[in-house]
């Protein structure tokens, strides 16, 4: 049966509706600018004229920052950090979330504070800064020259992903477990061939809150590698976008470049983008999925 | 607890005589033995305990040892010495920041001003917009339309804070001699927003408008992702409450009243607890990312503070130390006081 829409019902819907697609054209819209402004002449940018469609086309900006090579050797330092990076957190991460979820694990509560107190209190930066001097020390002693390791090991391991994983472990029935005890499974079996499996799209949300972490990372990059062969690329951007704010960088450059200094960094914001934006149709189901409030007691 | 006698004590008819209660001897054994009994546990189940050391380690490296590090707040600044060989100096460090009257210490009363302020803003404005967005949501019947919504609006989510400071950058940029303003500016001087002169000196160098972009930029980043957690709550709720609702002749506005927000209302206190607890942890990068010395006035905030005083070459580690440890007791008494007020008020708590 088809109700009548109430009059105030009517209105509520009108008003969603309106706002709703105010608020997403808003929040599309600088990313067309971006486009927009990227591939558009030198005159219609620095005036601005721009609106929605690019004027005078030029691909230039796109071109010289891809003969550059810092580009390409901050985006493979990327790439490198978030690869490692997301495989060392998912691999502490998914063992010490099974191990607390064990009903049997002594001192349980113990441990469950030990991570739950670093939601509560974090040092700083300047402690934590301090830390990093003294742990790189360390690894430089060891032979890890590099500093990406250290960005890599120590940085970006959240106490809310492993009580998210943590959780989905503990919502796995205990009989399909004791059944593969009885079958003769090793601790590691029971892990890989039940509790992973059957906590799928977690451990796919977790995976990509850690990568996210690790693409986007930006100030302990920044403050923690002091050659800029290590940059990753959000510490690139950021450099240049500093650079092309600058004067000095800008006299004179209507004479050499057809192009603003501003299509310049929108052509990096772009590229920087494009990746997340391949692959944020797979993805969005399980960022929309995995948050999963509450349960962080015990 | 009241001992008696009867608990180590048991009378024996047959011999006539008191003789040790067994229950008392078990009792009493595994205390004796409790110890052993862990470390037979720990053996038995070692792989268990083997697959948290890496976790704990990594928690322990760097999240706990710069715990450590925050005592230098208490010790007098020799960067030759190592922490644990300084002379403890008391409060010198926070009396300093506090009372000295100087510019440093006005910098940090600043500083800690913004912090609240900034925060308390992101609360007031940040905080509901989720809430409308998935109301609004919920309103979308169709099930295409309402996901081309959702995925425009989690887009900005996914980019990072330099990306996303960039664009605000670049979109309310200053003009030049030869350059125009920013879009954003050029449009706000067409709708009589703000004037000519404003939009053409930068916002971004305008004290008076950080606080603003701060906030509409984190709306525009988050608000859209955020709203997930209580579209969830929302879309969770039986249509048969509504159908009652409807029955007795709830329009609208008292269906959100009475149906849908005390639904949504444990979700929405989870989420403020998170919130109040992270409130002092106002986005350092962001704040670093966006601000530059002429909007020092309403942008510092105390992390970027002891950024600025702590990790220049010159800067001072225990002053900044002692800035942020203020900074992150009040932060934790924050994230307990609410929790406990929203366990005892609502019987709903995140810890």
């Amino acid at each position: 049966m088809k109700r009548k829409l109430e009059i105030t019902e009517l209105i509520f819907k009108i008003i969603s509706y309106t706002l709703l697609g105010i608020f997403s054209l808003c929040c599309l819209y600088p990313f067309v600018y971006a486009v927009a402004a990227a591939i558009s002449g030198y005159g219609p940018v620095s005036n601005s004229e721009i609106v929605l469609l690019p004027k005078d086309l030029q691909f230039d900006a796109f071109k010289s920052m891809f003969s550059n090579n810092m580009f390409w050797t901050s985006y493979s330092n990327t790439l490198f950090i978030t690869l490692y990076g997301t495989l060392w957190a998912m691999f502490t991460a998914i063992l010490g979330a099974y191990a607390l979820s064990k009903k049997r694990l002594l001192f349980r509560k113990v441990f469950n504070f030990f991570l739950v107190f670093t939601m509560w209190f974090s040092a700083g930066i300047v402690p934590q800064y301090l830390n990093y001097l003294a742990t790189s020390k360390i690894f430089k002693s060891v032979g890890i020259m590099d500093d990406k390791w250290l960005v890599v090991i120590a940085m970006g391991m959240a106490a809310m992903n492993i009580i998210l994983l943590r959780n989905a472990f503990e919502g796995v029935p205990s009989e399909i477990e004791e059944a593969a005890i009885v079958d003769g499974a090793t601790e590691m079996q029971v892990l890989t061939n039940v509790y992973l499996p059957m906590s799928k799209s977690t451990i796919a949300t977790v995976t990509l809150f850690f990568a996210i972490s690790r693409w986007n990372g930006y100030f302990w990059a920044r403050q923690m590698m002091a050659n800029s062969h290590e940059h990753p690329l959000q510490v690139f951007i950021r450099l240049r976008l500093e650079d092309y704010t600058n004067p000095d960088t800008l006299a004179g450059w209507e004479l050499r470049y057809n192009y603003a200094p501003d299509s310049a960094i929108y052509a990096l914001v772009v590229c920087s983008i494009i990746p997340i934006l391949i692959i944020y149709p797979f993805i969005q189901k399980y960022f929309a999925k995995g948050v999963n409030v509450g349960g962080v007691k015990e | 607890m009241k001992v008696r006698a009867a608990d180590f004590l048991v009378y024996d008819q047959e011999t006539g005589a008191y003789r040790e209660n067994p229950e008392q001897v078990v009792r009493d054994d595994v205390e004796k033995h409790y110890w052993l009994h862990v470390g037979r546990t720990i053996i038995k189940d070692w792989r268990l305990y083997l697959m948290l050391v890496p976790m704990l380690l990594v928690f322990l490296f760097w999240r706990y040892f710069p715990m450590y590090e925050l005592l230098s707040c208490f010790k007098v600044e020799n960067p030759v010495v190592p922490v644990s060989g300084q002379l403890f100096s008391g409060f010198s460090y926070f009396k300093r920041l506090l009372f000295a009257g100087d510019s440093l210490s006005s910098d940090f009363w600043r500083a800690m001003r913004n912090t609240f302020i900034t925060s308390f803003y992101g609360l007031c404005f940040g905080f509901p917009m989720p809430i409308i967005l998935a109301l609004f949501f919920n309103e979308v019947r169709s099930n295409g339309v309402r996901s081309v919504f959702q995925v425009l609006t989690y887009l900005p989510k996914f980019m990072s804070t330099v990306i996303m400071t960039s664009l605000v950058t670049m979109l309310v940029k200053q003009g030049g001699t030869t350059t125009n303003m920013g879009i954003i500016s050029q449009a706000l001087v067409k709708l009589g927003v703000i004037t000519q002169e404003v939009g053409h000196a930068g916002l971004l160098n305008n004290p008076a408008y950080f606080r603003t972009l701060y906030q509409i930029s984190g709306i525009w980043e988050g608000a859209g992702y955020d709203s997930i957690v209580f579209f969830a709550a929302i879309i969770a709720i039986s249509p048969t409450s509504y159908e009652a609702a409807q029955i007795d002749g709830a329009n609208k506005w008292a269906q959100m009243r009475y149906v849908v927000l005390p639904s949504i209302l444990s979700t929405i206190v989870i989420m403020l607890i998170t919130r109040i607890g992270s409130l002092l942890n106002v986005g350092y990068e962001k704040v670093m990312l966006l601000y530059n010395d002429r909007t020092w006035v309403t942008a510092d905030v105390v992390s970027t503070f002891a950024q600025r005083n702590g990790l220049a070459s010159t800067g001072q580690k225990g002053l900044a130390a002692a800035a942020e440890m203020m900074n992150n007791v009040v932060g934790m008494l924050l994230v307990i006081g609410s929790n406990t007020i929203a366990r005892k008020a609502t019987n709903t708590s995140l810890y």
